[in-house]
């Protein structure tokens, strides 16, 4: 911080000229390890300087010398927030190149619980939010719900936030029917009263409206030009859901509506949110009635591994067991672009096989990588804290940002 | 090819090329279409006017990344791959050039001002230069960080670690130690892709076989010089060592030790 004090050759005045000052690295409405560079003018916020990569992993470089099953975990530690979310796209990359067919029932299980993902992330979120923004009780409240989610995770995967369940050809494990039960009386005995008197404090709150209505507007153009994606885009008043417009597994078969944002400003872009919570439930929903029985993995063996109890008793699973998991499966050579409505925005992954068991390349694109980078021209103008309020609403992890 | 896969399904791609190839004329090197993806290759020159023409007269409103990789056999060893999207077609392209460390790639930022962080990646990961990005500046890695880490030849470890020093109340940065070597295992099997030799699969190979046998039989043949050969002639070994027989005392009974107090002995 630096201050440069010199008479006004009117007034006499002692002037105070522009000032820098760090927010972050270690800022906790940072959201993680983001440094901004901050020019203040008075309170006024002239320019923002991003300063991102504390949490650079390398987990591009670490998942070319893994397999394509062995680089599966990485992308749950991307964005530990919606872990589900990540694998996602990935998975559904390495199914593009191996053109492999996902039985019906996995792609139900995935479409699920990437909905309860966006559940769960978006309690994280919200919660934060709103305590950026100075309300405290919300976020304990939210913080009830999403703790119920990890649980329903546990209880599919056996982890908590790293489920690493996604697999290439369906999911890893088929879930109990007690888990579907529970999930479908979760959405009325928990969630809607929780979330529902969560949000009853915040969205007519007239601080919460203060602190956020008319912050950060951004046009459609701008929200074209600068990449946004997922509530960004939607709060500009774009209806684009790649849920909707590109549908992976079974979401051309889901009912279920898009909210979209009049002013496009951080109270949209939050209310956005607020909005895709009770879609996702609506979809959970649909999902439990309209869930066939059947396999939940590939029956192709070259992709997906054999039962444990198959590879007992029969050489060839056996095999195909030991294979699986020691080389792995080999991709046919070419390259995809995938992108899936992650709970933050468009998650791509570039996938580059050159017909090994390795990925070439595996480049992943972050949604927070446009949504931040947007920051100067957002903050511009406005005051000191309206600063995390947008850092709010973008909905930013480091995780996924710095990969 | 039927599609199988339950990945994102978008427009079709019937026509693109045909419509992208009268747009772009000269300045398209290449279009293809495979795993249900159009990549096209642009002259790297032309990167801007190119893009620039899909978004305004083919509606690719968005840039949605913009990705490097590294082909280190080739000439021009890197590829700068740009995704772009339509949101009114719902339609995506990838747009590809390549580069090589000393060619710089024409920026697009004057079109997408998303486009300044995805080129400041690219190149602090594989040091593409980009003309006209002002603000060319490392991105992802270290204040102060050397080289570009995702090019092929870059070792996984990296060259330097760093730790806090207790002495000199600071984190420093210091060459890489591993405790083991890195563990680079590879599964391929040894019918397809792997070229290396298995260790024991040298035996079963003759031609590793020496043509002629090594042998000693004279001792100008030891190699050791004339000297050591002289010294080893009036030198001759007068055959083993007489060996002493030990003297050994007959095994005795080894002495009772009885360490447990006894009974009523107080000590």
């Amino acid at each position: 911080m630096s201050f440069t004090l010199e008479q006004s050759p009117t007034t006499g005045d002692e002037v105070i000229s522009n000032y820098t000052i760090n927010f972050g690295p270690q800022h906790p409405a940072a959201h993680g390890v983001l440094r901004m560079v901050l020019e203040l003018d008075g309170e006024l916020i002239e320019r923002v300087d991003c300063h991102v990569g504390l949490l650079h992993r390398g987990t591009e470089k670490l998942i070319e010398h893994k397999t394509y099953l062995q680089a599966l975990p990485y992308f749950d530690r991307l964005d530990y927030c919606s872990p589900l979310g990540m694998e996602h796209s990935y998975v559904l990359a390495v199914e593009k190149l191996l053109n492999v067919e996902v039985p019906i029932r996995a792609q139900y299980l995935r479409v699920l619980f990437a909905e309860l993902t966006r559940i769960c992330n978006h309690m994280l979120n919200m919660g934060s939010h709103v305590m950026d923004v100075g309300a405290m009780t919300p976020n304990l409240w939210l913080f009830e719900i999403r703790e119920d989610c990890l649980n329903f995770f546990e209880r599919a995967s056996g982890a908590r936030m790293h489920s690493a369940w996604f697999r290439p050809g369906g999911v890893h494990q088929d879930v109990p029917q007690d888990l579907l039960d529970d999930i479908d009386a979760w959405l009325d005995t928990r969630l809607k009263p929780l979330f529902e008197d969560a949000m009853s404090l915040v969205v007519d709150n007239r601080i919460f409206k203060q602190r956020n209505v008319d912050i950060a507007l951004v046009s459609k153009e701008d929200a074209l030009a600068w990449g946004f994606s997922g509530p960004m885009i939607r709060a500009a008043g774009i209806p684009w859901d790649l849920r909707k417009s590109q549908p992976y597994d079974v979401y051309d078969r889901m009912d279920f509506e898009i909210p979209v944002g009049t002013r496009s400003d951080c109270y949209d872009r939050f209310m956005v949110r607020v909005e895709e919570v009770r879609q996702s439930a609506r979809i959970i929903r649909q999902c439990i009635a309209e869930m066939p029985s059947g396999p939940i993995a590939s029956d192709d063996r070259k992709v997906a591994p054999p039962k444990r109890a198959e590879m007992k008793s029969s050489m060839e699973s056996l095999i195909h067991h030991f294979k699986l998991y020691t080389e792995g499966f080999h991709v046919p050579a070419g390259e995809v672009y995938v992108a899936t409505e992650s709970p933050k925005g468009e998650f791509g992954v570039y996938l580059v096989s050159d017909g090994s068991n390795k990925p070439y390349r595996c480049k992943i694109r972050p949604t927070a990588f446009s949504h931040l980078q947007a920051m100067d021209f957002m903050c511009k103008g406005h005051m000191l804290p309206d600063a995390t309020a947008i850092l709010g609403a973008i909905d930013v992890v480091f995780g996924e940002c710095d990969r | 090819m039927t599609v199988l896969h339950s990945a994102p399904r978008m427009a079709p791609n019937d026509g693109v090329i045909d419509a992208v190839t009268q747009t772009l004329g000269g300045k398209l090197l290449a279009a293809r279409e495979e795993h249900g993806e159009i990549i096209l290759t642009v002259a790297r020159d032309q990167i801007g006017t190119c893009l620039a023409a899909l978004r305004d007269t083919h509606e690719y409103q968005q840039l949605m990344e913009i990705a490097g990789a590294d082909y280190p056999s080739r000439a021009e060893r890197f590829d700068v791959v740009y995704m772009l999207l339509s949101v009114t077609r719902n339609h995506r392209l990838i747009v590809k050039v390549t580069a090589s460390e000393s060619t710089p790639v024409p920026t697009v930022t004057h079109l997408w001002p998303n486009a300044g962080w995805l080129e400041r990646e690219v190149f602090d990961l594989y040091g593409v230069i980009f003309e006209g990005n002002t603000d060319l500046r490392r991105i992802l890695t270290d204040y102060g960080f050397e080289g570009h880490p995702f090019r092929k030849d870059f070792p996984l470890t990296g060259y330097v670690e760093l730790r806090y020093s207790e002495e000199d109340k600071r984190v420093v940065y210091e060459p890489v130690k591993l405790a083991q070597d890195l563990r680079q295992f590879d599964f391929m099997s040894p019918w397809e892709g792997a070229d290396y030799v298995l260790p024991g699969d040298e035996k079963a190979t003759p031609t590793t076989a020496a043509p002629t046998p090594k042998a000693t039989e004279s001792k100008a043949q030891t190699g050791a010089g004339d000297k050591a050969n002289e010294k080893a002639a009036d030198k001759a070994s007068t055959g083993a060592p007489a060996v002493e027989p030990i003297a050994k005392a007959d095994p005795a009974p080894p002495e009772k030790t009885d360490s447990r107090p006894k009974k009523g002995d107080k000590a």
